[in-house]
């Protein structure tokens, strides 16, 4: 039944590879890897977008629910944990189970200008979005000359 | 000095798509599933983050299942991507159906940005209990 589309799959899993592959040697997208990052396919996909004055972390970990994720700050690193646990029918027969199970954590790298005090998450559509502040001073100033 | 790009692109676009704007691939994610199959039908799960009810499009037809979404995901005007793993904004994925399939009577439901559907198997091909009465 699924013959035609097994093969499909398998070469796009098989290109997914080569562009893992691709990935380690020249770092994703041509810029450098950072010390810790990690691979290509961690649950949940991160992205990292900033603005003049914040920081916003997006973490696509759908299916959970918001009490289930535990964030916390150490100097410049949020920390996300949690755990997905997928119900399992027992009476069926599983054809694919592609999807993430289990624990999971992710460590990101924040500016060094965040202030650890004035962070805002919301979880919606199964997209867990922080929203960080930079601080004040970090801001650029304009210095007079005397 | 592109004062003029600035002012072009929407400054107040509350609801713009992901974080990464600026690098839209034009190759859909392939939103991961799970499949499997009981005594009544077929069951799909797909992780799709960022897709609300309303972006999502489900065609089913003899032959396939058609799954797409786009992602909508509310950013500040002017953000710059950091980093991206998510590069893309469009979810797509078919599935070929098979004759004992009932893609009329398939249903879907979205919660927290995981898509399931069910197909039922056709009303005469689901395995039934057959009572012995004995007169």
């Amino acid at each position: 039944m699924f013959g035609n589309m097994n093969a499909l799959d398998t070469l796009f899993d098989e290109l997914r590879r080569i562009e893992g592959g691709i990935d380690q040697m020249f770092g994703p997208r041509g810029t450098p890897a950072g010390i810790r990052s990690v691979a290509r396919g961690t649950f949940p996909p991160t992205n990292v977008g900033a603005t003049d004055n914040e920081v916003h972390v997006y973490l696509f970990a759908p299916g959970l629910d918001a009490k289930g994720f535990n964030i916390s700050i150490q100097q410049n690193l949020l920390l996300v944990s949690g755990s997905r646990k997928l119900p399992v029918n027992e009476k069926a027969t599983y054809f694919r189970q592609e999807r993430f199970d289990g624990e999971f954590r992710r460590v990101i790298t924040l500016p060094e200008d965040i202030d650890p005090e004035r962070v805002e998450a919301k979880y919606r559509d199964g997209v867990l979005q922080i929203v960080l502040r930079r601080r004040e001073t970090a801001k650029p100033r304009q210095i007079q000359i005397n | 000095m592109n004062d003029k790009q600035q002012v072009a692109t929407p400054s107040s676009s509350s609801a713009s798509s992901t974080a990464a704007q600026h690098s839209e691939s034009e190759y859909p994610l392939i939103p991961p599933a799970d499949v499997y199959q009981d005594g009544e039908g077929i069951t799909l799960h797909l992780d799709m983050p960022g897709v609300s009810k309303d972006r999502l499009n489900i065609q089913a037809d003899r032959n396939t299942l058609v799954i797409e979404g786009d992602v909508q995901i509310a950013t500040p005007a002017g953000m710059e991507a950091l980093y991206a793993e998510i590069q893309t904004t469009r979810y797509r994925r078919s599935f070929t159906l098979s004759g004992e399939l009932d893609a009329d009577k398939a249903a879907a439901n979205l919660s927290n940005g995981v898509l399931s559907v069910s197909i039922p198997l056709r009303a005469e091909l689901k395995p039934r209990k057959i009572e012995v009465k004995v007169n």
